[in-house]
């Protein structure tokens, strides 16, 4: 795990996968949602509203994995020290978010046709929220942590303590009775209908690539503001 | 923590050894939510338990098939809705949300009634985790399973 340890061996790897990533990232997801868009067909009770589904799956899958990495990623940081570990974590928070709030509002538009309601107070919706929530607590704190100094690890254990809450959002469809849907997909099952499967499975390969693309630059952008913060601070121990 | 220990060691069983507890307090804290986290009651848990007139409750399962029907004046529908296991009538008047049908799930908001009925002041309208395209609808309810199987 210390192979990448060192930060320039890991910039040689991030630097030209960033674009790679991102670029075929934005072609699968702009491949995959004119799918949806166009040609996907309605759905027999949902009709055209179905095609939510696509952004709204993946925002999902990767709000609660992005929460995920801040957590294995915390783990690294606490146990092994990893020098880059904080920065992994650091890097999916935003990301995370984004597509965490995105999850809410996608999913709060199709509610109004489906359910007759934007927002409903049920086991699903109020883990997902507690989950934007947590982003935000995490997002300020490694922020203060960087701006006054202090532990990284401060974060760390933030992050580590607020993964709970996963397991909380996948299985409050299944313990408690709520407005929300139970998954319709499973290891090897799924309960769509093909049109929809594949079109979903290759918008959340799209949206993941994204994801990863924009971790490894936000990654780059807080390597380079240590360094330039150890620069500096170097330049004015000289003069 | 013996001195055979490395500190990596060390520092992995005390946060696994924490992780263990958070999981544990947390799944204690799923269980006893059980019944305050469930967005609605199931038919049987109505029937068996039912809630004061006043009380507002919320009242989930699936509209009866063949038990919709509408007033003479219109607006006012009752249906049946069932677990499985147990049925209650329901009363509503107002306008139900585009995905309440016969057959699928719904969320009603209301009181139950010491006669046995539930009256609803709002219905939301439930969705299964099917998705199934429009052009499957008018085959039989064998066959689109069929179809939607041979997906899996």
């Amino acid at each position: 795990m210390h192979a990448f340890a060192n930060p320039a061996r890991f910039l040689r790897i991030a630097r030209p996968l960033t674009p790679v990533l991102l670029l075929s990232g934005m072609a699968i997801t702009a491949a995959a949602l004119a799918y949806g868009l166009f040609y996907a067909p309605a759905e027999r009770l949902q009709g055209e509203t179905v095609r939510i589904l696509f952004i709204h799956v993946p925002a999902a899958w990767l709000g609660m994995a992005g929460w995920s990495g801040i957590a294995l990623a915390s783990l690294v940081e606490l146990v092994w020290r990893h020098p880059l570990a904080a920065l992994a974590a650091r890097g999916s928070a935003v990301p995370g978010a984004v597509f965490c709030a995105l999850c809410l509002a996608s999913g709060s538009l199709w509610g109004r046709p489906a359910w007759g309601t934007y927002w409903v107070w049920d086991g699903r919706l109020t883990s997902m929220l507690v989950l934007l929530f947590l982003y935000f607590g995490y997002i300020a704190l490694a922020a203060a942590v960087q701006r006054e100094g202090g532990s990284s690890r401060i974060p760390a254990i933030f992050g580590l303590v607020g993964a709970i809450n996963i397991p909380i959002i996948h299985y409050s469809v299944i313990w408690w009775n709520s407005l929300h849907q139970p998954p319709s997909l499973g290891w090897g099952t799924s309960a769509m209908a093909a049109p929809f499967l594949w079109g979903l499975l290759a918008s959340t390969l799209g949206f993941t690539l994204i994801f990863a693309g924009v971790v490894l630059a936000r990654m780059r952008a807080l390597l380079a503001d240590i360094q330039a913060e150890a620069r500096l601070r170097r330049k004015a121990l000289e003069s | 923590m013996t001195a055979g220990f490395k500190p990596k060691h060390q520092r992995l069983v005390l946060v696994v050894l924490a992780l263990v507890a958070i999981l544990a307090a947390g799944a204690l804290a799923a269980w006893a939510l059980k019944n305050q986290a469930s967005y609605f009651y199931i038919p049987s848990q109505i029937v068996a338990n039912p809630p004061d007139p006043d009380r507002g409750v919320r009242l989930g399962g699936m509209v009866k098939a063949g038990s919709l029907k509408t007033a003479a004046d219109g607006i006012t529908m009752h249906f049946v809705v069932d677990d499985g296991k147990a049925q209650v009538p329901v009363t509503f008047a107002g306008i139900a949300p585009d995905l309440f049908k016969e057959g699928s799930g719904v969320v009603a908001e209301g009181h139950m009634m010491k006669d046995g009925t539930f009256v609803a002041d709002n219905l939301l309208a439930k969705h299964d985790e099917n998705y199934v395209p429009r052009e499957l609808q008018d085959m039989s309810k064998q066959q689109a399973r069929q179809t939607v199987a041979e997906t899996r």
